[in-house]
């Protein structure tokens, strides 16, 4: 009965707190919306510009204004911006005459695998790679995993994408310098191809700064009372590690992997420019050089989502793997 | 497929096979017909329509492959009958009848009639229409459609230009409806399909009314960085490069793999004075500029023994050009006397507003270098390509700017005193309208050499140099246009072997 009870209590807790986070995750979805809405027209310059020729009349000119609605006033701009958040459709860019939300879709057939892709082989070198390195912390390998990660989140990830490029495409020829298939994933043996180098330089720079994090997270459980008293009381070192050390490791772990795959989703635009991936990084730099504000609201709502819902996603992780959290006051702001 | 289950689909398929999957040769085209030409561009189309901001890319990608107009301008700049069979003038030199070519077809399997013929003039010149030239129809009094193969088109003052500009008007279906995302036209390639950010497809037309293209289909791949499109010409994922635009680039193309041609170009790197305010309204301080400046030693360092120096506005492939270099010659001791003259022997100070993007930058560095030998001082004001067009460009808000003007026959802009640049001579306006007028090409030559002379007189700016159109190709091609005039690039007579 009392179990009962301390089960259903938790569940309350739980939902309580899966409410409040969803609440949360709205309003900043809210409060983004309207700031992004904001931003965007901040930009100096005019959408129209992008479509006139340096050798454009004045006539030419109101009529590009006309064309690409900078020449309605904001607060309706605004309005039109809100109904179309509410079907979640962006309407149709000014300058191409794209559908903005196919088009996101589209570039998100890039940007996701090769975002995910990156950060999944990052993990599975960055765990093992960071554990040994807690575990052998001071012997000469150790130290070499140490100043290998350091080395590593010192690089830029362009220049990783370069050096990959001259020694598999140029040099071996084995994989493409850049592009996709002109079909997309219809032609998946050559979609993966062209994903490989790409997501290959997102995980050599991700899984630098993970090993870095892995490392120091396993170094506070080895040094925690916890582990001593585990072993005092008989269990072996990998027992202790196993039972207790891992899901203490893993909970500021994950918070990490939730920041950092967001900002690799972000600043996958980097990767994307190196490879000439059409991905969603490439539309919005091609957008922001336009003006094209249908584009750049759209993207950037859907990254702001995406970075959100990650975040969202690893708290609730987090609370999974280490149920300490759910009873603290930090535990419910999270 | 639906745009969730595609990027499931994709990613599963990603993290799934990527370790497993093995790498391999990647498909390599048959004979010669049946070759498909990938061709690497750094400009892709904002849309598909030219009368709608299509920019730069669309006449690259589509002109004379999907689009055809009555006239074409070929790639050494020679005008010829392409949907129009014959056309005469009448004695006033005011009315143009054109007999259309019969048994063409759009792509739709719609046939071509002067309706069609009407309609893409109207769109040109409508209220709407974004078109680069636009204002060189309002000669234009009416256009008429006596029947199905004739177009009657009268004017309000002779335009000798007329059958030129006409070249630039694409025959549109007049019952399509979208002109931005799809493309129906009478050339030797369909549209197939436009993957944004990446590529556009053209495949063969079976049904052309003229030679069909030796190839089965073109793929135009799109960069934003140079080095990934070179990269991609090395790898041998393109086969061609329309414009090559870092010098640097060409070393890696060395060898038997690879040829690189120097064609004829119209693009003009100006430095522009805004002519109406000083110091830039005095002729004597604009001619002391242009003569402290060394163009040659620019281009060189810029483009390597690539490029020209002109002197003028005009390019040795327009029939008006002359060689002006002389008349400002690069002489320091010639621009401090001019200075002095102008009562300016100490110097001045000016901003020079610099678009961001290359080669203004190094341009602008290397102007500030050479202006400071004549005690005069430049400010280098860097901006967008934005604030180009909203603040030079529209309000005419600044001094000095630099800007590449890429089109042929545009000396005639100097004949606008409401243009960008200001520059207002009234004998220059008056050969202009003359030249239009002009009841022979030899007449119409004639004013507009001295034009360009005059402008050169006055400096109404400093023309640095004439770019150069360089083209690298794997040498398993050939057929491609070498000039690529106007950024168009007929891709029907490539062949690949």
């Amino acid at each position: 009965m009392i179990e009962l009870r301390g089960r259903s209590e938790r569940f309350g807790e739980r939902s309580d707190w899966l409410r409040r986070r969803l609440a949360s995750l709205l309003a900043s979805l809210a409060a983004a919306s309207i700031l992004l809405f904001l931003v965007v027209r901040l930009l100096p310059g005019d959408p129209a510009n992008a479509l006139l020729s340096a050798e454009s009349t004045p006539e030419q000119i109101a009529a590009a204004r006309r064309l690409v609605g900078s020449d309605v006033p904001l607060q309706q701009q605004f309005l039109h911006w809100l109904g179309q958040l509410g079907t979640l459709d962006f309407g149709e860019s000014f300058i191409s005459g794209l559908d903005v939300r196919a088009e996101i879709a589209s570039r998100l057939a890039i940007t996701v695998p090769l975002t995910l892709g990156g950060f999944v082989l990052a993990l599975f070198v960055a765990v093992p790679v960071g554990y040994l390195a807690a575990a052998r912390a001071r012997s000469w390998l150790g130290v070499l995993i140490g100043n290998l990660s350091q080395f590593g989140i010192a690089i830029p990830v362009f220049w990783v994408g370069i050096v990959l490029t001259f020694v598999f495409a140029l040099r071996l020829g084995w994989l493409p310098a850049g592009g996709f298939p002109l079909d997309g994933w219809s032609e998946r043996g050559e979609a993966m191809r062209s994903l490989l180098l790409p997501v290959l330089t997102i995980a050599i720079v991700m899984s630098a700064s993970l090993t870095r994090y892995v490392r120091s997270a396993t170094l506070d459980v080895i040094g925690s009372d916890f582990i001593r008293t585990a072993r005092a009381q008989g269990a072996s070192y990998g027992r202790a590690m196993w039972q207790h050390g891992l899901r203490n490791a893993a909970a500021p772990v994950i918070s990490v992997l939730g920041i950092e795959l967001a900002t690799t989703f972000i600043g996958a635009v980097v990767v994307e420019q190196v490879f000439a991936l059409p991905g969603l990084g490439s539309l919005l730099v091609r957008a922001i050089a336009q003006h094209d504000y249908q584009v750049i609201q759209g993207v950037l709502f859907v990254s702001t989502l995406v970075v959100l819902c990650s975040g969202f996603v690893a708290d609730l992780i987090q609370r999974l793997v280490d149920p300490r959290l759910a009873a603290t006051r930090a535990g419910h702001a999270r | 497929m639906k745009p969730t289950k595609s990027i499931v689909r994709a990613t599963i398929a990603l993290l799934t096979g990527a370790l497993a999957f093995g790498i391999s040769a990647p498909a390599f085209a048959a004979s010669t017909t049946d070759a498909t030409i990938n061709i690497g561009s750094l400009y892709e189309p904002q849309n598909l329509d030219n009368t709608g901001g299509g920019g730069q890319g669309v006449t690259e990608a589509l002109n004379g492959n999907v689009y055809e107009s009555l006239f074409k301008l070929n790639d050494s700049g020679k005008l010829t009958n392409l949907l129009a069979k014959s056309y005469k003038i009448s004695a006033d030199g005011l009315t143009y009848t054109i007999t259309l070519r019969s048994g063409v077809k759009f792509h739709s399997g719609k046939a071509l009639t002067s309706d069609d013929v009407k309609f893409s003039l109207s769109k040109v010149t409508a209220a709407d229409s974004l078109s680069a030239r636009k204002s060189a129809f309002t000669v234009v009094s009416s256009v008429a459609t006596p029947d199905a193969n004739t177009v009657v088109i009268k004017l309000s003052n002779r335009s000798i230009s007329l059958i030129y500009n006409l070249s630039y008007v694409w025959i549109l279906n007049s019952a399509a409806t979208d002109f931005k995302t799809k493309a129906d036209g009478t050339g030797p390639y369909t549209f197939g399909n436009w993957v944004h950010g990446s590529t556009i497809k053209l495949d063969r037309f079976a049904g052309y009314w003229g030679p069909k293209a030796k190839n089965k289909s073109v793929v135009f791949h799109y960069f934003t960085d140079a080095t990934a499109l070179n990269n991609a010409l090395l790898t041998g994922a393109v086969d061609v490069i329309t414009s090559v635009q870092s010098p640097d680039a060409l070393a890696s193309f060395k060898g038997t793999k690879f040829k690189i041609t120097n064609g004829k170009s119209t693009t003009k790197l100006l430095l522009v004075f805004n002519d109406r305010v000083a110091p830039f309204n005095n002729v004597l301080v604009r001619k002391a500029v242009s003569s402290a400046i060394d163009d040659a030693k620019l281009l060189k360092s810029i483009w390597g023994n690539y490029g020209q120096v002109i002197g003028s506005m005009v390019p040795p492939t327009d029939p008006w050009y002359i060689n002006l270099n002389k008349v400002n010659p690069y002489n320091v001791t010639l621009a401090k006397k001019l200075l002095a003259k102008a009562g300016l022997a100490k110097g001045f100070t000016f901003t020079l507003d610099t678009p961001n993007y290359d080669p203004h930058p190094a341009a602008a560095a290397f102007i500030k270098s050479e202006l400071a030998k004549v005690g005069i001082t430049v400010n280098i004001n860097v901006i967008t390509a934005d604030e180009w067009y909203t603040r030079v460009f529209k309000k005419t808000d600044y001094v000095a700017t630099l800007q590449e003007h890429v089109n042929d026959r545009d000396v005639v802009w100097y004949g606008n005193p409401d243009f960008y640049w200001g520059y207002n001579n009234q004998d220059v306006t008056a050969w202009v309208n003359q030249a239009e007028q002009a009841t022979s090409a030899a007449k119409q030559t004639t004013l507009l050499k001295k034009v360009n002379r005059k402008i050169a007189e006055d400096a109404a700016s400093d023309w640095i140099y004439l770019y150069p159109q360089i083209v690298v190709a794997s040498s398993k091609v050939s057929g491609y246009p070498l000039n690529g005039l106007n950024s168009q690039f007929f891709a029907y007579n490539i062949v690949k072997k």
